[in-house]
């Protein structure tokens, strides 16, 4: 088992003139499950395979534990990829298809036994250790292929997209799987997804990136509590944090007619308007004339909950995008499946004070 | 939802097949009994006019990418199978979606490894593949294309003079890059030493093994030729000023390979005594290119070099050294090659190639003079090869039934 350090680690391709991943900087714990994420080409495959050994790393350095390992060759870092198209064999058995690449590595048979045996009991493959892999089930075959990984107790296992190829029924059900896997074997592991559900499921720890730049690495919880910035923000949760521009004035900002009470310090120096963030649940929904007013576009009935989809009335105000996409989106907030307004209703909305997020509109950076 | 066909070529045929039926549950009566390597997605075999084409079964996303990756494996004349169409928005008769399909052309003559283990086959076969597959490798790497998922059941086996031509099957972890770094070499010698070690165990624990071989040593053959051809065609070395002789040594080293040098660096020491030379563009094919450039004849690179043999032979046999190369090369296609292709009769065709039983009709000639210790003419031993060997060969053009195996990994 190890720690893991991306320390100022960058890759530019040849031919590219900017880096794909820029002076990434990580500390990952012993036993931890990080998630790297990100929307596509943000640099988290370019990031996984840099310790890999697969990517030439062009500044700066890679640690596990504490061995440099910036210039060694794939395998002799110990580390594991799992899941890249692990055949299975028909005519072994499963505890053979589990074991055999130890027996390439020279390891005794005693050992191996031992090993595929430990492995099989935390997979729950116990009973089938003697059969042929064509009397398995979907899933279990899919958890001897990580057993191949596992028997190899590697320092670090890394995943990139495992889930991709898989349907969708499959995939969530794995992705489970593969998160109290890890955590019954306390294996330090780099999991790669563009996926934020699958990021926010499974991981210890997100490591979000965008244009090979770290945007934030925290907790899920941090990350959907307290985002950086706006990319995180509108980047993690769904539906999508919304994200409004607004006025600052004499002691807070103005939410549409509804003043929200903001430190003068926090937006100080961030000039005449700031972006406000509030996810869909975070929202007072009132028909009061207080707050933004909208027109509810559509709802969505989800049982104890709904969702309404409105546009605010005031056509010059419009609700961001993230970063990426800066198209004007709906107001998104969650109602109490008992009081739902109808399409085409007026009402009027403002964050509650305790979940504010406030943004600088220039920068993007978090200010409150 | 409306089909999507994607292919270089508009072909009507395609959309005849039953494409709201799983691949799994199509007709018997279109699909062709071939043998297939492991896989984990559904293939299929089917006739198609007068060809016969793979559908692998897998989805769009993935399908669209390998389909465009053998496209550019074929630019850059890799040996590899023929892309032929993806076709993606699938439905069953009650609406539920299909996975995509990806159709690539069947590679004719062509044997996985699995159904060269079922014959009875001579010594050494695990061998050969291994140092086709190495072979393989090697060029792909140079031209700059990481595998990601290197084995025998990903490969196509063709037959070459008494040895092997390796083709690529399966393309969907493939990535292309400018070049290659020596990690990501690694990463797929290693992948590939494991998988040839699994696949040989299998083909041991189901008894289909006949050599007497271990697996983990023949697996370890892999990266021992793959170094040592790299090696070869990348390594630079020096030499002394005065030894210029050496260059052209080592590029007729190359060719011996059966590689071109396209590309030679060459560079001097500051005194001028040493020169350091490296190979930095190298192209496989070297007879084969060449029989083709004199004869117009498309074969494999072994087979090339038995033919271009047998030229040299005819050329000094009429004392016609001194002649145009091309003209004597002429010549002898007229007297002897096409001569001997058209004595094949069709009905033994499909058994091998031409070029293949050109090869097996000399060794054939070789056999015959020992035992008779005499000389015999080729078109004797043709007739005699024709009479007794060919027709107890197996068809190759497309190999019937042995076993094969899916282990589909899907939600149940
Ligand atoms: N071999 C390469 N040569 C040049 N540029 C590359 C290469 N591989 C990746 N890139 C570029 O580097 C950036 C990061 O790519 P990377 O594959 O790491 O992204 P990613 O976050 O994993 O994306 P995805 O989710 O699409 O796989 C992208 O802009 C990509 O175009
Ligand atoms: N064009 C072709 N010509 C001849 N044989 C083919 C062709 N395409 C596929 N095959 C056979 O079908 C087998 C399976 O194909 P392929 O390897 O593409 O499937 P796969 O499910 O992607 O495999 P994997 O499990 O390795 O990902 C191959 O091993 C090969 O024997
Ligand atoms: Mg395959
Ligand atoms: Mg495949």
């Amino acid at each position: 088992m190890a720690t893991v350090k991306f320390d100022n680690a960058t890759r530019i391709y040849p031919g590219n003139d900017k880096p794909s991943v820029d002076k990434l900087n990580i500390d990952i714990q012993d036993g931890e499950f990080l998630v790297l994420v990100g929307p596509s080409g943000c640099g988290k495959s370019t990031s996984l395979r840099m310790l890999a050994g697969l990517e030439e790393v062009n500044g700066g350095k890679i640690w596990i534990g504490d061995r440099d390992v910036t210039d060694l060759s794939p395998k002799d870092r110990d580390v594991a990829m799992v899941f890249q198209n692990y055949a299975l064999y028909p005519h072994m058995s499963v505890a053979d298809n589990m074991g055999f690449a130890l027996k390439i590595a020279g390891t005794d048979k005693g050992e191996i036994r031992k090993r595929v045996e430990e492995a099989a009991k935390i997979l729950d493959l116990t009973q089938y250790l003697d059969r042929k892999p064509k009397a398995l089930s979907g899933g279990q075959r899919q958890r001897v292929a990580m057993g191949r990984a596992i028997v190899r107790s590697p320092q670090v296992f890394l995943m990139d997209e495992p889930l991709s190829n898989l349907d969708a029924k499959l995939r969530v059900q794995t992705r489970t799987q593969i998160a109290s896997l890890q955590r019954r074997l306390g294996v330090t592991t780099v999991y790669v997804t563009h996926d934020q559900v699958e990021a926010m499921t499974m991981g210890d720890r997100i490591a979000l990136l965008k244009d090979g730049l770290l945007q934030q690495c925290a907790t899920p919880r941090e990350m959907y509590d307290r985002p950086a910035n706006l990319f995180v923000a509108g980047f993690i949760g769904s539906p999508a944090m919304n994200l409004v521009s607004v006025p600052v004035t004499e002691g807070g900002v103005k939410f549409g007619n509804h003043t929200l009470q903001v430190a003068r310090g926090d937006v100080a120096g961030a000039g005449s308007e700031v972006i406000v963030g509030v996810r869909p649940e975070d929202v007072e929904v009132t028909t009061n004339p207080d707050g933004l007013e909208l027109v509810i576009d559509v709802v969505e009935e989800l049982g104890a909950d709904a969702y309404i989809y409105g546009t605010p009335t005031d056509s010059k105000i419009a609700i961001e995008g993230s970063g990426d996409d800066a198209l004007a989106k709906p107001f998104i907030a969650r109602v109490d499946g008992r009081r739902v307004p109808t399409k085409g209703d007026k009402v009027y909305v403002y964050p509650k004070a305790e979940h504010l997020h406030v943004f600088n509109k220039s920068t993007g950076e978090r200010l409150s | 939802m409306a089909l999507e066909i994607t292919s270089s070529r508009a072909d009507p045929a395609l959309l005849d097949l039953p494409w709201r039926t799983p691949l799994e549950e199509w007709p018997e009566d279109i699909l062709a009994a071939l043998p297939r390597g492991i896989s984990r997605h559904v293939v299929r075999f089917v006739r198609l006019d007068d060809k016969i084409v793979a559908v692998k079964e897998i989805k769009a996303d993935i399908a669209a990418r390998e389909y465009a990756m053998l496209r550019n494996l074929r630019r850059l004349e890799m040996p590899s199978v023929e892309p032929y169409a993806v076709v993606a928005g699938r439905e069953a008769a009650d609406g539920t979606p299909l996975d995509a399909c990806l159709i690539t052309r069947h590679l004719q003559f062509s044997l996985p490894y699995r159904a060269l283990y079922s014959q009875n086959l001579r010594k050494g076969t695990a061998v050969r593949l291994i140092d086709a597959l190495a072979v393989l490798l090697v060029r792909l790497h140079l031209a700059g294309f990481w595998w990601g998922d290197v084995s025998l059941s990903n490969t196509l086996f063709r037959r070459d003079a008494g040895a092997f031509a390796a083709y690529l099957v399966d393309a969907e972890t493939g990535e292309l890059r400018e070049r290659l770094s020596d990690g990501q070499r690694e990463h797929d010698l290693d992948i590939a030493r494991v998988n040839i070690a699994g696949e040989l165990m299998d083909l041991e624990a189901g008894g289909l093994l006949q050599e007497d071989r271990d697996p983990i040593v023949v697996s370890e053959r892999i990266v021992e030729r793959y170094r040592d051809l790299w090696d070869a065609l990348t390594g630079s070395e020096s030499i002394n000023a005065g030894e210029r002789w050496r260059v052209d040594e080592r590029i007729r080293a190359l060719n011996k390979l059966g590689f071109d040098v396209d590309e030679l660096a060459m560079t001097t020491d500051i005194g001028g005594t040493t020169i350091t030379i490296q190979p930095k563009v190298v192209d496989s094919g070297h007879h084969s290119r060449r029989l083709l450039r004199l004869t117009g004849i498309d074969v494999r690179e072994n087979q090339a070099r038995r033919l271009l043999n047998d030229l040299l032979a005819y050329t000094a046999a009429h004392d016609r050294q001194a002649d145009d190369e091309e003209i004597v090369a002429h010549d002898w296609v007229d007297q002897v090659y096409l001569p001997f292709v058209r004595a094949i009769p069709a009905d033994l065709r499909a058994k091998l190639e031409p070029a293949e039983v050109f090869h097996e009709v000399l060794e054939h000639r070789w056999y015959m003079a020992e035992r008779a210790q005499h000389d015999f003419s080729i078109t004797d031993a043709l007739a005699d090869y024709l009479a007794s060997v060919l027709p107890t060969k197996p068809d190759e053009r497309s190999v019937v039934g042995v076993d094969t195996v899916e282990m589909p990994v899907v939600a149940d």
